[in-house]
């Protein structure tokens, strides 16, 4: 057994170091740093921000700080008071409450030049997004990636590549300055870069024992939403996938003895991460993978590094999130298979619509492909009102009784 | 061998005693506020009845919401795993199971030997579970256990559409309001039972046999809804209400406990 100590993933420490300097660096003022500020959805294309020296932040991955933080319910009652539904996503509660009360750990997001808004992650996002560049009196750019149920068209291609044109026209005309293709070729190189980095970390787990579990992947996830398109996120991932295949070598696992190696689907539940990861793992059952984390590499196959602006389209459009359920049931039974996985968790979101929406049907797929149990577990990634302990733990318990 | 099992429900507290496979005593009790006394009230009844000590029941397993609360029990084990083997032991043979307790609901399916392959549970709501019941009742000053046989003299079935219970509650009173008779309200309020368990039992690709334990198991009721629905019968076992107690017991007594 190794002690708690080596149990810790080391590379955490760095990763919190690196957010720390990044969140400083978006909240000097800009007087200062000389630095535009860019707020971008989880799924946008960053790396064109990058190469125009913008400083991209992310109102979903500050949401996910607010949540983990366990700071989300209040403001999502604030949005309430401002007279938004329940209904609406805890991420958007959150970030146009943040707005008004500088609210969370941090103290709220620096103030944005410009907000970009790619609809690839769902359609919220768009209505979100408007009302930030109502209230913030900043320009929106907004990058309409049709959905791709089973393939990707010429037609979806022609059209995405075009508004990538009106992208880069977008930025010469905010930042007051030209495109820099030859900076651009260099950022789209570092991402891909990272990208593969994230991948090979993700794919560690395929070892018994996993060296590391899902939960540690949401944690470490958050470079590559932020960072990619840097130097940084690539030395970061190497750095972390030294420490995982060292962990292999030593045997060190989060979850000893791993008797279960399950599978996670939809986002985490920000602010009892820590209670779900405890609770399987005190029957001996690590979540080996995801379907969420995996999101930021996905897409990989449809990039060319050469063409790394024209390949965005493809790339950006088809993610995972914005293909039929098909393809999601699809990627989830790969999973289970690679990664040979006993059963499956589905987080039923009560905020991510697009996500939680088809998966009874993703379920009843799975299980009849894999034969394997799944198991629906309601709650929402940021609003606690939405989570009741005691459901979800005597459904927990219930399907480790049948794995 | 004798062994024990104790469900400690949202509402009640069940106990069962087995010995050698034949079950010697159940009780029931409200839970109150406090479910470890309540369970050892439970067991001490059991004892008593039939004349034992606590140190002759080497197996004692929890079950329940309240199954951690359980300080004397050897292990504890959720109810849907209960459920399927009371229900397994009192009907050999059964394919799915209907579980209504005070707060859940649930549906479980089982392959040939017994072994839970899927569940379903009621959502974050009470609309479908005993609780609903209890509510309607006291909004109509009927007892609880008197709503089967008032259902069974509607002559036409009221509308009750909301899947809430506080909504439905309001219905039911405007319903009173209107002069709608109280059998047609309460066979509306069965149906709408009916129509969430169904869907759930469909939801997990349930099939005959069926059982229906729980305390709702008790409403005659419901059980007819839920025949007419599903269009087959509806066994319930005569113990129906202690039915997770009886599973937990069963489970004790195996082997590899």
């Amino acid at each position: 057994m190794s002690t708690p100590e080596e149990k810790k993933i080391k590379t955490d420490k760095r990763l919190r170091e690196i957010m720390t300097e990044y969140y400083i660096e978006a909240k000097t003022p800009k007087e200062q740093t000389g630095k535009k500020i860019a707020w971008i959805t989880s799924g946008g294309p960053v790396e064109p921000l990058h190469a125009m020296d913008v400083i991209p932040v992310y109102p979903e991955n500050y949401g996910a700080m607010c949540g983990a933080a366990k700071m989300s319910t209040e403001l999502c009652e604030k949005a309430e008071e401002m007279g938004y539904s329940t209904d609406l996503c805890s991420y958007a509660r959150g970030d146009i409450a943040c707005a008004e009360v500088n609210g969370g750990p941090i103290g709220g997001l620096p103030e944005p030049d410009m907000l970009i808004c790619c609809n690839n992650i769902c359609g919220t996002v768009l209505k979100w997004y408007e009302v930030l560049a109502r209230y913030f009196g900043a320009p929106l750019f907004v990058l309409d990636t049709p959905v791709c149920h089973t393939g990707y068209e010429k037609e979806a291609d022609t059209y995405v590549r075009h508004q990538i044109r009106d992208y880069v026209a977008f930025l010469e005309n905010v930042c007051g300055k030209p495109f820099d293709y030859d900076r651009m070729t260099e950022v789209g190189a570092l991402s891909v870069k990272a990208q593969k980095l994230w991948k090979k970390v993700l794919d560690t787990t395929m070892n018994k024992p996993a060296p590391m579990t899902c939960f540690d992947a949401f944690f470490h996830l958050a470079m590559i939403v932020t960072l990619r398109g840097t130097q940084t996120a690539v030395d970061y991932y190497e750095q972390l996938l030294a420490e995982m295949n060292d962990r292999i070598r030593k045997g060190i696992s989060k979850v000893e003895p791993e008797r279960y190696r399950l599978i996670w689907d939809n986002l985490p539940v920000w602010y009892k991460m820590r209670w779900f990861s405890d609770k399987f793992a005190s029957h001996g059952a690590g979540f080996v993978a995801d379907t969420y984390t995996s999101g930021w590499c996905g897409t990989l196959p449809h990039l060319d590094e050469n063409d790394f602006l024209g390949s965005m389209a493809e790339s950006y459009t088809r993610i995972f999130l914005n293909t039929g359920i098909d393809h999601m049931a699809d990627n989830i039974v790969r999973m289970v298979e690679k990664y040979d996985a006993h059963g499956v968790v589905f987080h039923s979101n009560r905020s991510c619509k697009p996500y939680s929406f088809g998966q009874y049907d993703i379920q009843r797929i799975v299980r009849e492909r894999t034969s394997k149990p799944c198991l629906m577990v309601e709650a929402d990634m940021c609003d606690q009102r939405k989570f009741s302990e005691s459901q979800v733990e005597t459904r927990i318990d219930a399907f480790i009784e049948m794995l | 061998m004798i062994t024990a099992g104790i469900d400690i429900g949202s509402t009640t507290a069940k106990g069962a005693l087995l010995q050698d496979g034949k079950i010697e005593s159940v009780k029931v009790l409200p839970t109150g506020y406090d479910p470890g006394a309540a369970a050892r009230k439970v067991f001490d009844l059991l004892l008593e009845e039939v004349g034992i000590r606590p140190g002759d029941v080497p197996g004692i397993i929890s079950t329940g919401y309240g199954r951690k609360n359980v300080d004397f029990a050897v292990r504890s084990v959720t109810e849907i795993s209960c459920h399927a083997a009371g229900a397994c032991f009192m009907n050999p043979g059964v394919a799915t199971v209907v579980d209504i307790g005070g707060q859940d609901s649930k549906v479980i399916v089982l392959d040939k030997k017994g072994r839970v392959i899927d569940f379903a549970m009621n959502d974050k709501c009470a609309a479908g579970t005993g609780r609903f019941l209890d509510v309607m009742a006291s909004a109509l000053e009927i007892d609880l256990a008197r709503l089967g046989e008032f259902s069974g003299r509607a002559d036409t079935v009221a509308a009750i559409s909301s899947v809430c219970t506080v909504f439905a509650e309001s219905e039911v009173i405007s319903l009173i309001s209107k002069g709608e008779k109280r059998e047609n309200i309460i066979a509306g309020i069965h149906a709408s039972i009916g129509s969430r368990i169904v869907s759930m039992v469909k939801r997990v690709k349930g099939g005959p046999p069926y059982i229906m334990t729980g305390g709702v198991a008790l409403n005659q009721g419901v059980v007819r809804v839920l025949e007419e629905r599903l269009g087959n019968a509806v066994a319930v076992p005569r113990t129906a209400q202690v039915n997770g107690a009886v599973g937990a017991a069963l489970i004790a007594a195996r082997r590899d406990n």
